[in-house]
């Protein structure tokens, strides 16, 4: 089981990397849902079988196409070569090296903690449903409010009806 | 059954997330950022899943039943409005829209 595990690490990482140092938009989301599968199977090895579901069809499924369809209607290929140039090393050398300093403090960190392992069967779905409407039943309510919140936002913000700016901000 | 040590699935989970740090960091285009706010939020999820199984308890997975809902608003807002800044400034360049800078 444990090469498994490896493997579809090895996978998400490398097709991570391809996603956010990718040039083109659309590449970079394929590698992206590939990722995303990857890590579903890590899931389903840490026994989460209702979560590594979850992940492939509202992650890869439903949020990437919404990503590759506003891409594809914005059709930004022409983009390419400014954001080459936008990208100088000195941009991006300092935010790595710092981003790269708070990693190692992380592992550091884990590296230092013992852990015990606890041994008893797998979660079921079953499980997290109970958990989910008897525990959680308040946030499961309040997730629901943020998703009307959203709805109505994303309507709002997606119409495109007045074309004209600000009176004040067509002096700027 | 999985043996492989909990520190290496939370090291996984830690290094995605950093991966997604620099994406934010580091790009330009408001696409690259909305995708790699994505990792970050896949990888926080993730450390619940592993710590739900180390302790066999539901209550990780219940949480990334609500990561993934914050995810999906959160995923619907921003791409409706990079959608609004590409009518209204034809780029996708976060230093474009620069309409609150101090111009002194």
């Amino acid at each position: 089981m444990n090469q498994f595990f490896y493997i579809a690490a090895g996978v998400a990482l490398i097709s991570t990397i391809m996603a956010i140092t990718g040039k083109n938009a659309i590449h970079s989301l394929l590698y992206l849902i590939l990722s995303l599968l990857a890590v579903s199977v890590v899931f389903y090895l840490l026994d989460a079988l209702f979560i590594a579901a979850l992940e492939v069809i509202i992650y890869g499924g439903a949020i990437m196409v919404l990503f590759i369809f506003v891409t594809m209607m914005l059709n930004i290929g022409k983009e390419k070569e400014m954001e080459k140039k936008w990208l100088k090393p000195r941009m991006w050398i300092i935010a790595s090296i710092l981003a790269s300093i708070l990693l190692v403090d992380l592992i550091l960190a884990v590296k230092s903690v013992k852990l015990i392992p606890v041994n008893e069967a797998a979660i079921l779905p079953k499980q997290v449903g109970i958990s989910l409407f008897s525990t959680y039943l308040i946030a499961v309510e309040i997730s629901a409010i943020l998703l009307m919140a959203g709805v109505i936002g994303a309507y709002h913000l997606g119409s495109q009806k007045k074309k004209v700016k600000h009176r004040f901000l067509d002096k700027a | 059954m999985l043996t492989v040590p909990i520190e290496t699935q939370l090291i996984l989970a830690g290094i995605l997330f950093f991966l997604g740090l620099i994406g934010v960091l580091v790009r330009s285009n408001m696409i690259y950022i909305l995708m790699s706010i994505e990792i970050m939020f896949n990888s926080a999820g993730m450390v619940f899943i592993i710590a739900s199984t180390h302790w066999k308890q539901p209550d990780g997975q219940v949480m990334f039943i609500f990561i993934l809902a914050v995810t999906a608003v959160e995923v619907a807002i921003g791409l409706a409005l990079i959608l609004q800044v590409y009518h209204h400034y034809k780029t996708l360049d976060s230093d474009a829209i620069n309409i609150l800078k101090d111009d002194n």
